[in-house]
């Protein structure tokens, strides 16, 4: 099968490739856009390392087909920081070690600036019901969940 | 594999008749990718139905609201005329997965997959709702009970593919709900589903009720006893333990890690009774 011509727009420049129908959008982030910072952890949608925006949506890319983008608005982990300047949810995570071995965390970083987006002040449960699609096998979720919180309370508070 | 998206239903019952059965239709894919990647489809073709207008839209008219096959869970969510009208509808869909899978997910997806766990389909059965079903032949009706025939099997023919939901209108003193048990909090496959609706008179008296189980037999059930034990009733304790027997009864679950079948059986009953309660109360109010 040819490969087929998908055209997009990542994090804020418009975007190009070229890929085979079966690719994942995933693979095509990571293999032919050289986007590493979105990881894959499970390939079936369960663990969220994957985390994407797509036109204002939170996705899995693992669950999308690169072809699937065309015309699509696609927002990743690299677009979060501006240039050196890093994500208050970035610089918190940083700041309270919400993570350990890293792996998921970009994942959650998408997902909860989508959440902080949509809701300025969540309470305990709508973070961790928000974020019950992103597994971390390392923190416990504890500091995690407190981060989205802080970055939420400081957010209002400016 | 091949990839089209065509932009009208006609372009897609065209691409699915000519490919005799072997191609699937992707809307949001959840289901389908996973079979996909562990090998369990292997479709030559893959239709992806999201850039058909209809199969995206929902609208309200005389005949009650029309939500597109397509339309993610995130979106049903977002729709306050919906939740309004149908809470048990909206309930059952964002049970479905994270976040990221509400993204995606669709009622057409969650139908079609014909898992007899399908959280949907229990609220989409006991709501009363059609499904509209393009094909070479032209565009037919039917009930979501009549669409999954076992897991994995559905009566649409070569061709065919649902387009459209439509949820009848809400009548006066009617709601509603949809309850499942899973082991965790989030982010699980129902082990029992129930969905309840019923409508009261000006006294509190129940005068029609559909009830519905997933995950306890091959496909969602229409349990009619459920509802024949709960109809003149105005729900009180006798009645509702008869709806809970019947539900209980209706069952024929399979046994397996998440749920033994005597606690799918008796697990069918208690959620039954308990949506049952909470349609009562919702229709008490609206």
């Amino acid at each position: 099968m040819p490969r087929q011509h998908v055209t997009t727009e990542v994090n804020g420049e418009p975007q190009d490739f070229l890929c085979e129908p079966q690719e994942t959008l995933l693979d095509v982030l990571r293999d032919e856009l050289h986007l590493t910072g979105t990881k894959e952890g499970c390939s079936s949608g369960d663990c969220g390392a994957c985390s994407i925006m797509v036109d204002g949506r939170l996705v899995c890319a693992c669950l999308m087909f690169g072809v699937e983008a065309q015309g699509k608005t696609i927002e990743t982990i690299e677009g979060m920081a501006e240039g050196d300047k890093l994500h208050p949810l970035q610089t918190k995570f940083l700041e309270e070690a919400a993570l350990q071995c890293g792996f998921c965390t970009p994942g959650f970083l998408v997902a909860a600036k989508a959440l902080l987006e949509r809701n300025s002040d969540p309470t305990e449960t709508e973070v961790r019901y928000w974020l019950a699609g992103n597994l971390c096998r390392c923190t416990g979720y504890d500091k995690i969940v407190r981060a989205v919180m802080d970055v939420a309370a400081e957010t209002r508070e400016t | 594999m091949d990839y089209k998206a065509p932009n009208s239903i006609d372009e897609a019952v065209k691409l699915l008749a000519e490919a005799k059965g072997a191609a699937r239709v992707l809307a949001g894919g959840t289901d389908l990718l996973v079979q996909i990647r562990a090998g369990l489809a292997k479709p030559p073709l893959v239709v992806d139905v999201k850039n058909i207008p209809e199969l995206r839209k929902i609208s309200t008219d005389s005949d009650g609201i029309h939500i597109g096959a397509a339309v993610s869970g995130a979106e049903l969510g977002e729709h306050d005329e919906v939740k309004a009208a149908w809470p048990g509808v909206v309930e059952a869909t964002e049970l479905i997965g994270s976040t990221q899978i509400q993204g995606r997910a669709s009622l057409g997806g969650n139908l079609c997959n014909a898992s007899p766990a399908a959280d949907t389909v229990p609220a989409l059965v006991a709501a009363g709702a059609i499904c509209i079903i393009a094909g070479p032949d032209g565009q037919r009706e039917a009930a979501v009970e009549h669409v999954a025939t076992g897991p994995g099997q559905t009566t649409l023919k070569n061709g065919e593919f649902v387009t459209e939901f439509r949820l009848p209108k809400k009548l006066p003193r009617s709601a509603d709900a949809y309850l499942r048990f899973i082991p965790r909090t989030e982010m699980d496959i129902a082990v029992v589903g129930a969905g309840v609706y019923l409508t009261l008179d000006e006294k509190g008296v129940c005068q029609q009720a559909r009830v519905a189980l997933g995950a306890v037999a091959p496909t969602v059930l229409l349990v009619g006893d459920g509802s024949k034990a709960i109809v003149g009733s105005s729900l009180d304790d006798a009645a509702l333990d008869r709806l809970k027997a019947a539900a209980s009864a209706a069952c024929n679950p399979i046994d397996d890690k998440r749920g033994t079948v005597e606690f799918r059986v008796s697990v069918a009953g208690v959620l039954a009774k308990r949506a049952a309660l909470i349609a009562k109360q919702r229709a008490e109010v609206n």
